[in-house]
């Protein structure tokens, strides 16, 4: 099912790269003989690759798979089964202590900036502790100054290293996340919804911080967000999730301007567009029903339940990401672009 | 449609159907903070005519909830208080009556949604017994009646097999069918205006379309007065007749909804409009709008927008506060050079 295998040799060695990412969380039953009665199947089979200087946005609503996604991408959680690479290495089966070193290289920011920072903590403890973990990256004199350095690069001034988390506003404290990642140097970051909670006045300077760090380093982002506008002004490519499977992977271009499987067009032709002149103009696709429970999917197609192309085969197989050969990968039988976020009428 | 059960909808005494059906005219709410006050609503004025839509848009602290919470009078007080102003119901005005009286307007004629539904349900009451108890307190309704009027509201948002959900308890809805419960919730009295604070900011895009469907659709029904408190310009785009933009506790522009996006007047809204990535359009440098909203504690003297403007000018705005300026025909913007932006020569 893995559509690019075939390719992949060709290009430059990706600096992440996820094989058939299978995490499934046990429900279980019982308070003394606990049992367990089914899978949560968050992310069901997700291949996904990175390469440096380029971002890849990850799209889907609440309960995708996405935040699972994020934090098997930098070894948090072990995958059930599938191979994680980076930098070529595996870290899918690595064990705490030999995990460690790797993930220097990929790091994660965080959604919330008000949990993500430990409130006892000054600025400068907390974007040097990353230092304390991983002592050979700065030597312990030069500590202080590599944290006046990154505060300084995230557009902080250097002066505040005292200052704890609470004197700091939520685009601000963004940043200190950002610069805490940033510590050990990483390839890769991995951004689970960045900027979802700031007001979009802030919003605009985190992802411009964002894009001017990725020119600056080299840095690849994953890009996780359910804001497709968002992903749109960021991402190089994006794939695009439903019940913890990717259903369509491709260009961010290709992917806005012609999406061919029928629930990236729902999705996308619900985002509402900041102009009253296209109201009533745009196509709109409202889907029924919520989300399926990831413990017990649809057979086949797991989105055929709201699908409106759905036929009987939908529910007998599952399509792959390389159905039907168009200029991006769908994971739909009856896969056909369409534009859905320009006005049509 | 809903009609009510029981005796209709108390008439509001002293009101005229000829007025307006809701105006605000400069209130004003303070909080008291460690003995400060701090003002949260500087001066709000605007008017909503009956089957219209009011968006006001303001990202957070800017006072949109707290304007919505003194309309309605749940304000939590002390520490907040409404210190000045008139909110006029069909010509009533409402600041100056009793708790009594208040609290029939409160779902009889005013009713809110919230944005977090699954706090403002009780989790250990059925959702049909909460709904039911509209109609059992307000209305006098039985047990029976009263489940029957809940099925009908659950039926009404689109709530499928409503017979059966009805028993069912909040946890067991999903996100988008708690926010139809709270909306059917909100539909029970009849109201004549709806406050819907952020309905959709806890949803997803797709269930999202779903509720602002919704919302139209039963204004429509009903010709319901619904302001819509948010942060999310494309859903304004989407569904507003008339904005105003609040920043730093006041209407910094207030216009018709083409008139905003097409021509702005305030250089707040014109820089927020830029700022916002689009799903329609790739490449574009977001413009930023530099610096923090202010903080309502230590509010920057003159313009309060003067510290984050590009069309400042450094003396006047920062000295003198600006009044709301006409720009065009019933656009309105508090700023010395809301014509210039207008025109966009500023």
């Amino acid at each position: 099912m893995n559509a690019e295998t075939g390719q992949a040799s060709a290009a430059p060695e990706p600096v992440l790269q996820a094989t058939g990412v299978v995490k499934h969380f046990p429900v279980q039953r019982g308070v003394v003989f606990k049992r367990t009665v089914g899978n949560v199947r968050a992310v069901d089979g997700v291949d996904l690759e990175l390469h440096a200087g380029r971002t890849l946005g990850v799209v889907g609503e609440s309960g995708c798979g996405k935040s699972t996604l994020a934090k098997l991408l930098v070894g948090l959680e072990p995958p059930t089964s599938g191979s994680i690479k980076v930098l070529g290495q595996e870290i899918g089966g690595l064990s705490a202590r030999r995990i460690r070193p790797v993930r220097r290289d990929v790091q994660l920011v965080f959604q919330d900036p008000y949990t993500s920072l430990n409130p006892r903590m000054t600025v400068g403890d907390i974007v040097g502790e990353p230092f304390e973990i991983h002592t050979d990256v700065v030597p312990r004199r030069e500590r202080g100054a590599a944290v006046k350095e990154l505060l300084d690069m995230v557009g902080l001034s250097p002066d505040h290293v005292n200052r704890y988390p609470h004197q700091f506003s939520g685009g601000q404290r963004q940043r200190i996340g950002i610069a805490r990642a940033l510590a050990l140097r990483p390839r890769v970051l991995v951004c689970d919804e960045p900027v979802s909670a700031l007001d979009v006045s802030i919003q605009g300077q985190v992802i411009n911080l964002l894009e001017r760090l990725q020119d600056e380093l080299g840095l690849a982002y994953v890009f996780i967000a359910h804001d497709l506008s968002v992903v749109r002004h960021i991402a190089d490519e994006v794939a695009v999730m439903y019940l913890g499977k990717v259903v369509e992977r491709g260009a961010g271009a290709e992917i806005y301007g012609g999406p061919r499987h029928p629930y990236t067009q729902a999705l996308l032709s619900a985002v509402p567009v900041p102009d009253p002149a296209l109201r009533g103009h745009r196509e709109e696709i409202v889907l029924q029903g919520d989300v399926p429970s990831p413990i017990d999917p649809p057979s086949g197609c797991r989105f055929r339940t709201r699908c409106w192309k759905a036929a009987e085969r939908c529910a007998e197989e599952v399509p792959g990401l390389d159905e039907g050969g168009g200029a991006h990968e769908a994971a739909c039988f009856y896969a056909e672009g369409r534009d859905v976020t320009r006005a049509v009428k | 449609m809903a009609e009510t059960t029981g005796p209709a909808a108390d008439v509001l005494p002293g009101s005229d159907m000829n007025a307006p059906l809701l105006e605000v005219e400069d209130l004003r709410v303070e909080f008291a903070v460690r003995g400060r006050r701090i003002p949260a609503v500087r001066g709000v004025n605007f008017a909503l005519e009956q089957g219209k839509t009011l968006a006001v848009v303001g990202e957070s602290g800017s006072g949109k909830s707290v304007t919505s919470q003194a309309i309605m009078g749940i304000l939590d007080s002390p520490p907040g208080f409404v210190t000045g102003g008139e909110v006029r119901l069909r010509g009533v005005d409402l600041l100056q009556q009793d708790e009594e009286t208040r609290r029939t307007v409160r779902g009889n004629h005013i009713a809110i949604v919230f944005q977090d539904a699954l706090s403002a349900l009780n989790p250990v009451w059925s959702v049909g017994f909460q709904l039911g108890e509209l109609y059992r307190v307000h209305r006098g309704a039985g047990r029976r009646a009263a489940e029957q009027k809940a099925i009908e509201l659950l039926d009404q948002v689109g709530i499928p097999d409503a017979k059966n959900r009805v028993g069912h308890y909040p946890h067991q809805f999903s996100g988008g069918m708690r926010q139809r419960v709270m909306i059917a919730m909100a539909l029970a009295l009849d109201p004549e205006v709806l406050i819907a604070d952020e309905p959709t900011t806890a949803l997803d895009v797709t269930v999202q379309a779903q509720i602002m469907r919704l919302l139209r659709r039963i204004q429509d029904e009903r010709n319901m007065g619904l302001i819509l408190i948010t942060h999310d310009l494309g859903v304004v785009a989407d569904v507003a007749d008339d904005v105003a933009v609040m920043y730093a506790g006041q209407i910094v522009e207030r216009a018709n909804i083409h008139d905003v996006f097409a021509r702005p007047a305030h250089p707040y809204t014109k820089a927020l409009l830029r700022a916002i990535p689009r799903v329609d359009a790739v490449g574009r440098e977001l413009e930023v709008i530099p610096g923090l909203p202010p903080n309502p504690a230590a509010l920057p003297s003159g313009c309060p927008f003067h510290p984050r403007c590009r069309a400042a000018d450094p003396e006047r705005c920062g000295d003198e506060e600006p009044p709301d300026r006409q720009a065009a025909e019933g656009h309105l913007a508090r700023c010395h050079f809301a014509e210039e932006v207008y025109r966009d020569e500023r």
